[in-house]
């Protein structure tokens, strides 16, 4: 008989050639020779991780116990895969089209970069993928253990578990972290899943066979024996079809390691429409002989035999040797590939938005060259992996590898879960809001951590007994198995509902009566769009550089040798004798690629475009290059302050942004002048942010450059100010508070607000006369007269300014007069155009959106601001809404 | 003898962005900030470089770029033009009235740099 040692060898064997398969794939790749490994059957196959060692090995388990029930694990992500593969293929979009690199980061992206929301979604994954981790760690120790003779010393549970686990976490350093680009494929790796999946499959179909037509004597007495079984006579409840189907299908699109496999190494958006009906294949070829194994596996083995073993004890007690063997790399396959995929998505997670940020943060006083970096990066991921295959150890060890495990599958889906409602509201519904993830997730977190998993760890570990069964505090509602008086629910079911339904209420609720921020807002239309901006960021329609241009520019981020291999390489594959290629799109897309590794993907897309369209440069561009640069300031230590500044100021550009998209019918030329106006000022940060950068001043320099990048910083903010609240105006968003108020105070106000201290100007009013109340929001009408008070400021030009207030109570307006010498009636209505400005920019040190604010307001308040063409001087009317006005006339009021 | 670069400008931080830029590669750098006499200044101390913003006070640098490129005594400056306003048309419009080169703000200054040494280096 096949001994434990005989299996180890083989499982070695295994194992180099599956790292044979993975060297060899990572080659081609690397050579550019990687037609096949993109085929859609490799990206099939690859998804096949959806089937662990609880499937292949638990599946007849789970049949031989609870009957057909088994199915609905198959069934979610088939009807998934079949029928939502518009839902699969949005998801691939979003994924390709924001570089997503794992779940934690879609969630986090989709809701306006949260840190938290990364931070909540990748411990939830810890924790609820790391049992899963086990169970396959334990799957493999309890599958050797089958073999083991009781002569076998060596097959002890713990150290086969350790020494896979080791193994399993070089395995996927080797091949996992081979690129810093977490969202580049890993090509090794999904080519030995893809034969592990074939392995696994054929094995599960071999013992199938066996089975039915050596034990069972053909299909038809199969389906007797069937029929007489204990399984046939399963009462199955509706209820936990239901919901378990529904359950697996969450999964297949919430599980960190499937959406690696579906999303983050989807190489072609087309491969889904294969996949959307060859895996749904494959699952029921999986399932196929489960039943005729389980019915087998009762009649023939003796009672107590762990039916979870099934598909290696029978072989085995038959004798077959090499089918037992065969069965048995079928179930490590599938341990192995599902704790690869699952150890680098979640290192992934635990290193982008827990690890990196931490050490950057800790590291925010030294200087960090871009290298230093990236080095870190690549170390802090495989650290990552070491930890997360540590921490499934661990809880292999610490749970004793026992009863406790054998239900962890389905815990862990509910847990994972989780983040469906904030997945499915992120892609569908532009209203949901970062805090309503955040209380979504963190209250679906809780409770199923309350009613699911502590109850899981085992009877009176976690939760003691009396809590079990009294609640905690004696409050028999919160006991963790029926939640609000629900009793009598399968606790699956019960944990699932509640935790759901919770969280789903939390979600909407609070996304309801939040606002979303400005990158919220961005994102979200950008997620729930992803289809109307078709080909998303990085298409190159044409290539307006000759290749000599870029070749200056590569040499100067990549360094000579390589910028020049790059560019000899791409002739020689079109086909050309010289140095230098033809500009294709082609070729501009895959330099850009190369030059994102060196200096980050946003300002690679932005340098590109410079060289190759000139003009093409989005705005978002620019936002992303000031990020960078505001990045870079911060991690060089130098200049705390200024990059802060920066920070904000990128932070506010892409708030504007946000509502520049929103205000997408406007005019071409006001998006060009808003290019203009943001691109004066970042002109002058970005020159000096690199002069400081390379260093070598001398100090009152330094204070210099770095006083310029501040006053820039000032200006760009002013400007983003204005534009926020034009937008908002203009969107008819913002609620007004409409008060009564005396007019005189709103006055007063005002003018304390623009001049503090008066300066030249002299000022005339009535304040006796203005005692009149309106009814009107006080912030904003106050607004529209500070801007008309600082314009008097800034433009009358008269030897002895002065300004005039004057209240007409027919036809109830206010009128602000100065002495300068007025403007030219042809300008009148322009001046109230975006941008318009009557003299140079300097001087008025605005970006002429003033009166087109006041404009705005005014019409948000009902009323209107206009230029009185031919007065003496420059008079606007402030004109007050009807109702208002006639209020002030009727109740003139002391003040 | 240094080579001159001229730069008409208006924005007084770019000016000195470019300024300390060029001048410590060793350029020596003029600047000009109004539209209206820029053409004048340049026939009257022809420049090896002119660096032009298309936005000035004035006047528009399209039209002063017209007029040198019309004057047989500045013909063959090289200019290379600046703007801030992200459109294709722009970029069209400059190479067709004749600038050397066309660069959008904001740029990198190694790409100023690399750019004014390609084109008035000699």
């Amino acid at each position: 008989m096949l001994g434990f040692n005989g299996l180890v060898g083989i499982a070695l064997l295994y194992v180099a050639f599956l790292f044979g398969v993975a060297f060899a794939a990572e080659r081609r790749a690397a050579q550019g020779r990687d037609g096949w490994l993109r085929s859609p059957w490799i990206y099939t196959l690859s998804l096949s991780i959806y089937c662990t060692a609880w499937t292949f090995y638990g599946a007849v388990g789970y049949a031989a116990r609870s009957g057909l029930e088994y199915l609905t694990i198959y069934l979610g992500p088939s009807l998934v895969m079949l029928g939502w593969w518009w839902l699969l293929r949005k998801l691939v979009r979003v994924g390709r089209a924001q570089r997503i690199t794992s779940i934690a980061d879609l969630i986090s992206s989709r809701f306006g970069k949260s840190t938290l929301l990364g931070v909540i979604v990748t411990l939830l994954a810890v924790v609820g993928v790391t049992p899963y981790i086990a169970l396959q760690l334990q799957s493999i120790a309890q599958s050797l253990d089958v073999f083991a003779g009781p002569g076998d010393t060596a097959a002890d549970g713990g150290s086969v578990a350790l020494w896979s686990a080791i193994g399993l976490a070089l395995f996927t350093i080797l091949f996992g972290t081979r690129n810093l680009d977490a969202n580049e494929r890993h090509h090794g790796i999904v080519m030995a899943i893809a034969v592990e999946a074939v392995v696994k499959i054929g094995a599960l179909l071999a013992v199938g066979i066996f089975v039915v037509w050596d034990l069972g004597g053909g299909p038809s007495a199969m389906l007797e024996r069937i029929d007489a079984s204990p399984i046939a006579a399963w009462e199955q409840s509706g209820g936990r079809w239901i919901g378990f189907t529904l359950l697996s299908a969450a999964a297949l699109l919430c599980l960190p390691r499937m959406f690696q496999v579906l999303v983050v190494e989807n190489a072609d958006e087309s491969h889904l429409g294969t996949a959307s009906w060859a895996f749904p294949l494959y699952l029921l070829l999986m399932s196929l002989f489960v039943v005729p194994i389980a019915v087998m596996g009762l009649e023939r083995l003796p009672d107590g035999s762990n039916p979870d073993m099934f598909v290696l004890t029978l072989p085995l007690a038959e004798g077959r040797d090499g089918l037992a063997a065969w069965a048995f790399l079928g179930g490590f396959s599938s341990a192995a590939s599902m704790v690869m995929v699952a150890t680098i998505a979640l290192a992934t997670m635990v290193s982008n938005h827990i690890v990196v940020p931490l050490w950057l943060h800790a590291r925010a006083q030294g200087a960090v060259m871009s290298g230093d970096v990236r080095g870190m990066v690549l170390i802090s991921r495989r650290l990552s992996i070491l930890g997360v295959l540590g921490l499934g150890y661990l809880y292999f060890r610490l749970s004793g590898g026992g009863a406790a495990l054998a239900s962890i599958g389905l815990v862990a889906f509910v847990g994972v879960v989780q983040v469906l409602p904030a997945m499915l509201g992120g892609l569908f519904w532009r209203g949901a809001t970062r805090n309503g993830a955040a209380a979504g997730l963190v209250i679906g977190f809780a409770v199923w951590l309350w009613s699911m998993f502590l109850p899981s760890v085992g009877d009176g570990t976690a939760i003691p007994a009396a809590v079990m069964t009294q609640g905690p505090f004696g409050l028999a509602w919160l006991r963790p198995q029926a939640l609000f008086g629900a009793e009598g629910l399968d606790p699956v079911l019960h944990a699932a509902l509640w935790s759901l339904v919770l969280n789903s209420m939390a979600f909407v609720a609070v996304s309801l009566a939040s606002f979303p921020g400005p990158v919220e807002r961005l994102q979200g239309a950008q997620f729930v769009g992803v289809f109307d901006h078709s080909g998303g960021p990085g298409g190159w329609a044409r290539g307006a550089a000759d290749a000599e241009t870029l070749l200056v520019m590569a040499q100067r981020i990549l360094g000579s040798a390589e910028a020049q291999a790059i560019f000899a390489g791409a002739a020689a594959a079109q086909g050309r004798d010289g140095a230098l290629p033809d500009v294709t799109p082609e070729f501009i897309r895959a330099l850009e690629r190369e030059l994102a590794g060196s200096v980050g993907a946003a300002t690679a897309h932005a340098m590109i475009g410079q060289m190759t369209e000139g003009a093409s440069v989005t705005v978002e561009e620019l936002i992303a290059v000031a990020d960078e640069t505001a990045q870079i300031m911060e991690y060089s230590g130098r200049l705390e302050q200024k990059s802060a500044e920066l920070e904000r100021t990128a932070m506010a550009l892409r708030e504007a942004n946000a509502n520049l998209t929103a205000l997408s019918v406007q005019k071409d030329g006001f998006l060009s002048q808003v290019s203009h106006e943001l691109r004066t000022p970042m002109t002058s940060i970005r020159a000096f942010a690199e002069i400081l950068r390379e260093g070598g001043l001398a100090p009152d320099e330094q204070a210099r450059f770095a006083a310029i990048i501040g006053d820039e910083a000032g200006r760009l903010t002013r400007l983003l100010d204005d534009l926020l609240d034009l937008a908002v105006l203009e969107a008819g968003q913002g609620r007004l508070d409409l008060r009564r108020v005396v007019l005189a105070e709103v006055l007063d106000r005002a003018l304390a607000a623009a001049l503090p201290d008066p300066g030249g100007l002299r000022l005339l009013r009535d304040r006796a006369a203005e005692a009149v109340e309106i009814e009107t929001d006080p912030d904003r009408l106050a607004q529209v007269f500070i801007n008309l008070i600082a314009n008097a400021r800034k433009y009358c030009d008269a030897a002895e300014p002065e300004l005039r207030i004057v209240w007409r109570p027919e036809p109830g307006a206010v009128d602000f007069i100065d002495n300068g010498s007025g403007i030219p009636a042809e300008q009148g209505r322009v001046i109230f155009e975006k941008f318009s400005r009557l003299s140079d920019p300097g001087r008025a040190g605005g970006a002429g959106l003033g009166l087109a604010i006041c404009r705005e307001i005014m019409t948000r308040l009902g009323g209107a601001v206009r230029h009185l063409p031919g007065s003496e001087g420059t008079t606007f009317r402030v004109e007050l809404p009807r109702n208002a006005a006639a209020l002030a006339i009727d109740q003139p009021v002391a003040v | 003898m240094a080579r001159r670069v001229l730069l008409i400008e208006d924005e007084p931080n770019i000016i000195e962005a470019v300024s300390f830029i060029l001048s410590r590669d060793g350029w020596t750098v003029h600047t000009h900030s109004d539209g209206a006499s820029a053409a004048e200044r340049v026939r009257a101390h022809p420049p090896d470089l002119v660096i032009l913003d298309a936005m000035l006070p004035g006047r528009s640098g399209y039209d002063i770029l017209q007029e040198l490129r019309d004057a047989e005594e500045t013909r063959g400056i090289p200019v290379m033009m600046l703007t801030a306003r992200g459109q294709a048309r722009d970029r069209e419009l400059a190479l067709s009235l004749g600038a050397t080169h066309f660069m959008t703000k904001p740029f990198s200054n190694a790409e100023v740099l690399d750019r004014v040494r390609a084109l008035a280096g000699g």
